[in-house]
């Protein structure tokens, strides 16, 4: 049942092959866009960091800076 | 009614958004996946190497809809200067792209056992590779231009351009005499794909768009954060 399931009357290379470079293409860009989100948020957090203190109270009042100190991580 | 799409209003939705879709997506690609490479049949003609369908057309309507999303948005977008809908146009383009270069690989693995070739300058793949080129040029043209309405501008001019190509891309089947099949399922008429196709194929369609959502919540949200950061250097 396994082996057929691969197999595929012979067109198992092709057709496990589109579904395993769609999949990768997912997860690459998954990964890279994950990866650019995270690195804005850290810039966010080490420039809300530096802020004094006054700064700071400023930017809290705007709903969006808030939320994106809350949320630590998207996923 | 646009101000209800205000970057700043809408932050706290798109920012706990993508856990959702992500599970959503995980959910319905396994059904699809079962679908598609265990319950649905194999063609009298293809056999087996039909089951490429449920990946490569999908992922051809994905990048065609999101070219014609980022297309009329760019448009009104330039009319009214709304900002954010260029902000949203420039988030689903790497899913665009993604999905493009999904189609054109995935149809041309398909083409070898059925055409016996990896590749054919064929109307239809042609015009989908023209389509990548557009997507290519689009991105490139917002990583080029550092000035806001300059970038705006060129980005709108290349989607006007690009948009020419999907009409193209959508009847070349028809216009011309291609390798590739007339198409199957039709909004207007009676389609000629079987159930036990269409529904796999409605169901890896709806993961793939789900994908396309979640890339384009947690890009969106980056560009915000972006923004942000800007801002915070001008404090």
């Amino acid at each position: 049942m396994i082996s057929e399931i691969f197999y595929m009357d012979g067109y198992g290379i092709y057709v496990l092959g589109s579904f395993a470079f769609t999949f990768l293409s997912f997860m690459s860009l998954y990964l890279v866009i994950k990866n650019q989100y995270e690195r804005e948020k850290n810039k966010f957090i080490v420039k809300f960091g530096n802020l004094n203190s006054e700064r700071a109270a400023s930017a809290k009042l705007q709903r969006i800076n808030r939320e994106i100190l809350s949320n630590t991580s998207t996923i | 009614m646009f101000q209800l799409l205000e970057p700043n209003r809408i932050f706290s939705i798109t920012s706990k958004a993508p856990k959702y879709v992500l599970l959503l997506f995980i959910l319905v690609v396994s059904i699809g996946l079962t679908e598609a490479l265990i319950l649905s049949p194999e063609d009298y003609k293809q056999s087996h190497s039909v089951r490429i369908m449920y990946v490569h057309v999908p992922a051809a309507w994905i990048s065609l809809g999101i070219f014609s999303t980022i297309t009329i948005l760019s448009i009104v977008g330039y009319i009214f200067k709304i900002k954010n809908f260029f902000l949203i146009s420039k988030s689903l383009a790497p899913s665009g792209f993604v999905f493009n270069v999904i189609a054109l690989v995935t149809g041309s693995i398909w083409g070898k056992p059925t055409w016996g070739t990896w590749w054919a300058w064929d109307a239809r793949i042609t015009s989908m590779l023209i389509l990548a080129l557009f997507y290519l040029m689009y991105l490139i043209a917002w990583r080029i231009y550092e000035d806001k309405e300059q970038v705006f501008k060129v980005t709108s001019i290349i989607t006007i351009l690009g948009i020419i190509n999907v009409p193209i891309i959508k009847y070349s089947v028809d216009w011309w005499n291609t390798l590739h099949q007339p198409a199957s399922i039709n909004i207007l008429s009676k389609s000629t794909i079987h159930s036990s196709m269409l529904v796999p194929l409605l169901i890896m369609t709806a993961a793939f768009a789900l994908f396309s959502l979640l890339i384009f919540l947690m890009k969106y949200n980056t560009e915000l954060i972006k923004i942000k950061n800007k801002g915070l250097d001008r404090l």
